[in-house]
């Protein structure tokens, strides 16, 4: 099947920067991408640029099969698009809402407010339903975007920033949402964040985005891979004491390429699981063994080896 | 899984399809936008105060007219009054100084009302960030714009018919005199004209609400160009005049006519003037003429009302230059609009 969302060599320039550079992407229905970066990186011009709602220096953009650039509005049919910092009018309640944007999408009028009803309950905002969206909160309102979202019964939905400015609970409930969407109703997610944590909860695939360049693409465990080829695995130790020899006994170990001593312990790099062989030695030395864990690179280890390598280059 | 989601994306297809064909020859989103600005509008409380002084503004003014024409028609015979005087006429521009006329409260109140409904068209969805939702449903772009400016020139449709026509109707039942076919036709063109002017004003809110991203700074220079329209502009008119109808370089008649002429058409790139001249042309028959008339021009001339055509004729070319700067103002807005990135922030 053709994927869902196809980017080919995608530019935008504005004057002479390039806000996007040469981005080819591709998304299978159903998956949930997650689109990376820092601020700044060209997330929302490539989401705008999927909408239609910019235009591409150079390149081709398809969305559910059409081009964005010449019929924008058969693909804002199809995709529901929830903006960073989202508002909505505030005069309105929630309901009323939601049935205007079904009503710019000629949803008739009974079929959109039973929608309504649903989206509301689904989002857990039955009870807010008839208050006005002024009074809402950070969460409340977020929620309320990803029901206006789907109030056109979309093929996609992009999520830019969306779990920006809520507590921590709200986050996870609004993630879990989001899983649930896309595996009830099999809609494709494209959501962009600089949370890195959140993304890798629910995210298929990441694609990391720096500087208007896709830097790396795939799941998270193959962007770990690719990465940390030597040093893919850390066991942290914490044994008292620690002294020059016990470190230069582990260094010689032959998976390991780099020791660290931390404030309360040591950090062991090595290419494989050797953590049995850790504990034996430190025992076998003499040293009181308090604590022995294996990190696992999680996305942030990945981003920030990726910025690591933007800073070298910029310094150059 | 793949023919799962085959049979899915089956099922909602054609169903698509099918509402695309309806949508193609129904322009309702427009409507549903249209209507959704015009309840924003008669419930904001902006509007509502504006309506509400420009409801008491007349109603004054119509009351000191009818103490000053009942006056009038108490010292002469009413019949003939009315009509050689075009009494009814009288109603919208007769005060007896307590209060401006109608007229002057219109012209005044007017372009603030365009003013208050213009503003921040624009600048306040996207700050509020609504735009960019706005933006993100299957709508043309300029539909946005467009529904804004229909949406504010129907409030003032409807606002300045009932205005006019409550006027009427209280004149008819105070004074006892019905208006004649052609002072009606005179009001109706009046209230159009209003519409008009107002637009204008409209249409440079919209400009400023699309240029400026801060409603504050886009409603203060509306308001500033406004009021340097209003009272500097023939300020600084009447201090160039000076220099340019001093007695001493002014070398013959023809020589007068043209210098005044000239100061006019200063006088005239100012809309309130374009204005202020239509309306008491149409309102008041018994001017002839909107610029210097000489001696041997007025030989012959008999002295009466002009016709209504005649009157029209005489007020073309302020009412299409009206329209034109109301469409420039909006030609620029609508091209900045689609030009401009949707981005919140």
């Amino acid at each position: 099947m053709a994927p869902i969302i196809q980017l080919d060599r995608v530019s935008k320039q504005y004057d002479e920067q390039y806000a996007v550079k040469n981005l080819s992407l591709s998304i299978e229905k159903g998956e949930i991408f997650g689109l990376l970066g820092p601020n700044g990186a060209g997330k929302t011009t490539t989401i705008l640029m999927m909408l239609g709602l910019s235009e591409p220096t150079s390149g081709k953009v398809r969305v559910c099969g059409i081009d964005s650039l010449r019929q924008p509005i058969e693909v804002k049919k199809r995709v529901g698009y929830l903006p960073d910092n989202l508002g909505f009018y505030q005069h309105m309640t929630g309901r009323e809402n939601l049935i205007y944007t079904a009503e710019l999408n000629q949803i008739p009028r009974k079929e959109a407010l039973e929608r309504a009803n649903y989206l509301l309950e689904k989002v857990n905002l039955t009870d807010a339903a008839d208050k006005k969206t002024g009074k809402y909160s950070r969460g409340m309102k977020q929620r309320l975007g990803l029901a206006d979202v789907l109030m056109k019964n979309p093929e996609v939905i992009i999520l830019d920033e969306p779990t920006l400015g809520i507590d921590p609970e709200g986050v996870r409930e609004l993630l879990a949402l989001i899983k649930s969407l896309s595996e009830e109703e099999k809609i494709t997610v494209l959501l962009s964040s600089h949370h890195l944590h959140q993304v890798q909860q629910i995210c298929d695939r990441v694609g990391i985005f720096v500087k208007g360049e896709l830097l790396a693409e795939g799941t998270i465990e193959s962007l770990a891979k690719q990465l940390f080829q030597q040093d893919s695995f850390i066991t942290r130790v914490k044994a008292h004491p620690v002294d020059g020899k016990l470190l230069e006994k582990l260094e010689q170990l032959d998976p390991v390429s780099k020791v660290e001593e931390t404030a309360d312990g040591i950090d062991v790099y090595s290419s494989a699981n050797i953590a049995s062989l850790i504990s034996r030695i430190i025992v076998e030395h003499g040293a009181a063994l308090h604590q022995i864990s294996n990190e696992n690179y999680g996305l942030d280890e990945i981003y920030h080896r990726y910025f690591e390598g933007r800073d070298e280059h910029e310094s150059r | 899984m793949n023919m799962n989601l085959a049979s899915i994306r089956e099922k909602i297809i054609p169903k698509r399809n099918e509402e695309t064909s309806v949508e193609r020859g129904n322009p309702s989103a427009f409507f549903v936008l249209v209507r959704k600005e015009f309840t924003d509008y008669i419930r904001s409380w902006r509007i509502i105060i504006l309506l509400a002084i420009i409801m008491l503004a007349c109603f004054g003014s119509l009351y000191t007219a009818m103490t000053t024409i009942s006056d009038a028609i108490d010292n002469s015979e009413a019949e003939e009054l009315g009509r050689s005087l075009y009494l009814f006429l009288k109603l919208f521009t007769v005060s007896d100084g307590t209060l401006p006329a109608f007229i002057t409260f219109v012209g005044f109140l007017g372009p603030l009302f365009g003013i208050a409904l213009g503003f921040d068209a624009i600048n306040s969805e996207r700050n509020r960030g609504t735009l960019s939702r706005l933006m993100s449903q299957p709508i043309p772009r300029d539909y946005v714009l467009n529904a804004k400016f229909v949406a504010s020139l129907l409030l003032n449709v409807v606002l300045f018919f009932s205005l006019g026509f409550i006027v009427m109707g209280l004149g008819i039942l105070m004074l006892g005199i019905p208006p004649t076919v052609e002072e009606f036709l005179r009001i109706f063109y009046f209230l159009v004209l209003c519409i008009v002017y107002i637009a204008f004003w409209l249409n440079l809110g919209i400009l400023f609400s699309v240029v400026f991203k801060n409603s504050a700074t886009s409603a203060l220079s509306s308001i500033a160009i406004w009021i340097f329209f209003q009272v500097f502009y023939g300020m600084i008119i009447q201090l160039l005049s000076k220099s340019i109808l001093n007695p001493e370089v002014i070398t013959d008649a023809a020589d007068a006519v043209s210098r005044q002429g000239f100061v006019l058409n200063l006088m005239r790139l100012s809309p309130s003037y374009l204005f202020e001249e239509s309306t008491t042309i149409l309102l008041s028959p018994n001017i002839r003429s909107v610029g210097p008339l000489t001696v041997e021009q007025t030989v012959g001339a008999v002295a009466g009302p002009l016709p209504l055509t005649q009157s029209l004729l005489l007020i073309w070319p302020q009412l299409t230059g009206l329209i034109a700067a109301t469409l420039v103002c909006f030609a620029i807005a609508y091209l900045a609009f689609m030009r401009q990135e949707i981005r919140s922030n």
